[in-house]
Formats: C-alpha cells, structure tokens, sequence
C-alpha cells in the first residue's frame, strides 16, 4: 500500500513510452492506493490525456516557459513543490539523462533519501524496497529508504502486461518558479549518434572494431532499422574512430538494459559486458569460436558479420 | 578564484569483487584503491581554470583515511591543497550526509567553482554533485565533455541520448561533473608527487561542520549484497550460414519472444 508519485518525461509533445513501465509498475505497488503521473513542460496541453490508459489515477501537469528545456533546477523546483503538495510515499522517475539529473535534486528539496538506478522495485517489510547494481554491476544489494523514497528506475526493467485502466483526470498545478536559474539550454545540436537513446532502447545491434570502418557501421543500421533497434558500439570501435562516444555501450560508455542485445564481431572484453550485462537476450555473431562473448549469450552464430548481418536484415524484412 | 573538486577513492575497474561476510560491502583485503577515474578529468579541468584565471584548487574528499592517498594523487597533479573529511562520524552516510558535508566544507573553503567526476565507479549513484549544488542553491550541469569560461559565465555541452548534444550556459558559482571527453588529465610529475607531500591537509569533523551526518542520520540503507544470478548457457547455432540466421530469428520470435 503506498501513494507513488511518478515523473513521466516528455518529448515532441508526447508522453515518453519509459512512463508507461514505470506507471504499470507503480499500479502494482500502489496496492489500491493512488499513482499520480507528473509532467513538466511548457505546452501541455492535451498532453496527459492519455495517461490513465497506463494506470494513473490522476495526472498533475506543471507549465510554465523555463520548463521549456530541461534546465535542472527549474524541474526539481516544480517537481519538489508537486511532492510537498501530494505528499507521496514513493517517487519515480526512470533513470534516464534527465531522471538521473532530477530526483536526487528533489530528494534533497524534500531531506528525503534516493536511491538511483534500480532494476528491481517490491513490497519490503517497511515499505517499497529495490535492488540496484553496484560495481558496474558486478554486485546487486538491495535499498531501503525510510519516510518519503525516491527511485529512479533503470529502463526496461519491468515487463508490464496488464494495466488497470485508471481515470486518469488531469489537473493544473501552478508552481512558483524563477525566471532564471542560471541555466541555459542554448541550443541542441546533432551529435552523430543514433536517434534512439540507447540507454532506454528495448533492441539494439551494436558492432566492434570488426566492423573496420565508420561507413560499416551502416550495415547495422539497415539490419536495426527493420526491427526498430538503437545501434550501439563497443569502446574498441570507438577508440578507433568508427563510432561516436555517444554509442559506446560498456563500463566508460552507456549501460544498456534492452531485451534483445545483438554483438557483432565484439569480442566481449569484461567492460563491455559491464555495460550490457542485463539484457533480457543476448546474441553474438563473430568469427572466433573462443570469443569470451559466446560465454555470456543466449544464442551464438560463429560467422563473419558482414555475411550474417545482411542475412539477419533480410530476416528481419521478413517478419510480419 | 577558489576552485573545489569533489574526489573519491574506489577500487581499480579490475578489482575482483567479492562480497564481505556481512552482505553489506566488499571485502577490502586485496584491493587496489584509485582515484575515481571520471575525477580525474574533474581535477585536470580544475587545473585548467587555475592556469587560465589563478586561484587555487583544493580537494575535497570524503571517506576512510586512506582517500588522503587519493587526494594526494590530484595534489601532485598540481592542486594546491585537501580537505579530508575521514572521521568515524561520516561512515554509513547516505548520499545526502555525503552531500551536506562536502557542500558544507566548500562553504566554509570560500569555494566558487566546483567540478566533479559525473559518477563514481564503486556505488554509480550520480547523485552527490547534484545535491552539493542544490544544497548550495548553485547551478549543476552533469556529465559535461566541454567547457568555457569566459568571466563568471560558462559554456559546456552535455550529451543527453539519441544523438543529441546540449550546449548550455551557466552562471557562476556553479558545481560541473566531468564525463570522459572533457580533457586529458595530466600525469603526475615526480616533482609534483614530491611537492604533494606537504602540500596542507585540513580536516573536518561532522560536529565542526554542523551536518547531519552518518548512519544514524542515513534514510537509505544499502545491504543485502549478492551476486547477479548467473545465465544459463547458451546456445551455439550449427549448419549452414543462412539456416543459421534463419533458425535464430525464429527463436528469437518464439522461444526467446523478444521479436
């Protein structure tokens, strides 16, 4: 039994589908009691509308101009005053670039504790507890916070079936915020990687230093584009130029927690495995039989990639 | 200007992690304990802006006695001094206890700048560096790859998913997490491992400080430690290339169901 309020990020005027885990999840925690869905922005309109469809009893949206961007402390102020009000006894938000930002912000507004990334949220003794990775994974421990917890939640990490669809009425809350916050998004700019944020990708086909060229790296993008996969890349990849930093899956790139992790020609050094090491289903495609990644997959093709890949796209044009 | 950088010591990304007899830690007996590696980018930017505008770059850090080791790595780096925040009384803190202490200590330092490493490599909680700056009602820009100074306005840029790169400014006092890509830090030299010697050191305890702090204090408790569970193994596909392909994307769609 808990109150849980949970922050749904918003991007392009759309609820992002990361809220629908974290809503279904939190329906099933709450036990009876109520999900309240919070959004920030500043054109909202409309935009809740959908949210009792994922569980949420009521909806709370924030709109004000300096909620435009994501300018921190804008958000944790406008959130930390939704929190004062509602009064939850739980708090979520994914653990996305922004929630990771976010919540131990508003935590420390509300003298509350935090707990970030987990991959596990339950029913404990004395309220919801969770589970996190420590060590790049290497080790799991489980949290507990007392009065008021916060967690933000790692993508991915709960497979939600049945939602209760709940009334999900959507009300304004009018939050005092400063004008400035000395802060400013100036301006976004493309940086290469792919449009999928690997971090909350369900699929994703990431290439190694096999792939020998930038320009190959478009041989995983067609084959990932038929199943609606990120692409990703390993450090030996990137060290070598023919990926961006932003597409490095492993121990100083991105954790990925996806339910399909496809490894081209990546041998499968320990720091990559940091970076991939919970996804739901893992294959890897490599020349070398030895390769330590076979050790760690599900299903394993000993093969050249640029003969395998393109079977797979054809593969994958397949499906219906 | 009086730059801070938050450091922490953690065990080498090598280390093999076994659990202690407790569940609520690692055994510490054959570690190798370094400076967090994305604090290392933290302390070169520091030493940048130092060089660019003077000042002075202290280091702060809290934890066991042996993070003065640590600190010591940034000191013959070329920062000026350490604050240590090692007493009993800071064990068992939370992210918040550990945040109100840092936060506290660069209050009382006349700290106007402070950069960070965007997380470290033993707990990953990112959270310290967002709340030293909330706490200090100062502007946090996380996991930045470049940086700008121009007077008391900055200019970083911070990747945040789906190939996008945000360049923001910031007002000082402001606090900075560095993610890889930000710099390259320096070696240390002999001459500034020598000088780091006796380059001061200052302590603080919880009661100088005024912080809420410890254990005791703590809302988030971390125990229960246990291993992931293992994967089962898996399964190497036989025949032809194309029946290869063929069979996995089957399982993929009906044992597996991921498509």
């Amino acid at each position: 039994m808990a109150d849980i309020l949970v922050f749904c990020e918003v991007a392009d005027g759309a609820v992002k589908k990361s809220a629908r885990e974290l809503l279904g999840k939190a329906q099933q925690l709450s036990d009876g009691d109520d999900v309240t869905a919070v959004l920030l922005g500043d054109s909202l309109s409309g935009v809740g509308d959908g949210l009792g469809a994922w569980g949420a009893d009521k909806v709370v949206t924030v709109e004000a101009d300096v909620l435009g961007s994501y300018v921190p402390g804008a958000y944790a102020s406008a959130l930390f005053q939704v929190v004062d009000d509602e009064q939850p006894d739980v708090v979520l938000a994914s653990a996305s670039v922004i929630g990771k930002d976010l919540l131990p912000r508003v935590a420390a507004l509300a003298e509350a504790g935090c707990a970030s990334d987990v991959v596990d949220l339950r029913e404990g003794d004395d309220g919801i507890e969770g589970t996190r990775p420590l060590y790049a994974g290497k080790v799991l421990a489980n949290v507990s916070i007392e009065d008021t917890a916060f967690f933000t939640v790692r993508p991915n990490s709960f497979v939600i079936e049945d939602i209760e669809e709940k009334d999900g009425d959507v009300e304004e809350f009018e939050a005092e915020l400063e004008d400035d916050y000395g802060y400013e998004v100036v301006s976004v700019e493309s940086s290469g990687g792919d449009t999928i944020d690997l971090a909350e990708a369900d699929r994703i086909i990431s290439g190694g230093r096999s792939l020998k060229s930038a320009e190959n790296f478009a041989i995983l993008q067609s084959a990932a584009d038929k199943i609606g996969a990120a692409v990703g890349a390993s450090r030996a990849a990137v060290d070598a130029g023919y990926a961006p930093h932003s597409m490095q899956v492993g121990q100083t790139g991105k954790t990925v927690n996806p339910s399909l992790y496809i490894a081209a020609g990546i041998s499968g050094a320990i720091q990559h495995l940091a970076g991939m090491r919970t996804s739901k289903v893992i294959v890897a495609v490599n020349k070398d039989p030895d390769a330590p990644i076979f050790q760690h997959s599900t299903y394993g093709i000993v093969g050249d990639l640029f003969e395998v890949v393109p079977m797979l796209e054809q593969e994958f044009a397949n499906l219906d | 200007m009086n730059i801070g950088v938050l450091l922490k010591q953690v065990p080498d990304t090598e280390t093999r992690i076994k659990i202690n007899g407790d569940a609520d830690g690692i055994e510490e007996g054959d570690i190798k304990w370094i400076v967090n590696p994305y604090d290392e980018f933290a302390v070169e930017q520091a030493l940048q802006v130092k060089a660019a505008v003077g000042g002075e770059v202290v280091i702060f850090s809290l934890g066991a006695a042996r993070t003065l080791d640590a600190a010591r790595t940034a000191l013959a780096m070329g920062a000026d001094r350490a604050v240590i925040l090692d007493d009993d009384g800071y064990a068992g803190s939370d992210s918040l206890g550990v945040a109100r202490a840092l936060a506290k200590a660069a209050q009382e330092e006349g700290i106007e700048l402070l950069f960070a490493g965007k997380q470290a490599i033993d707990d990953d909680a990112v959270q310290v560096p967002q709340i030293v700056g909330t706490l200090l009602e100062w502007p946090v820009a996380t996991a930045i790859t470049s940086y700008e100074q121009d007077g008391d306005s900055v200019t970083v840029k911070r990747e945040v998913g789906g190939g996008q790169t945000e360049v923001v400014k910031v007002s000082l006092p402001a606090v900075f997490t560095a993610d890889k890509g930000l710099n390259s830090p320096r070696y240390a030299s002999l001459p500034g491992i020598m000088k780091a010697k006796s380059k001061p050191v200052k302590r603080y305890a919880p009661g100088d400080l005024g912080v809420d702090v410890g254990a005791d204090e703590a809302k988030v408790t971390t125990n229960g430690y246990h291993l992931p569970p293992p994967r089962p193994a898996g399964r190497i596909l036989e025949g032809e290339l194309s029946d290869q392909v063929a069979e996995l994307v089957k399982l993929l769609r009906q044992e597996a169901k991921v498509l």
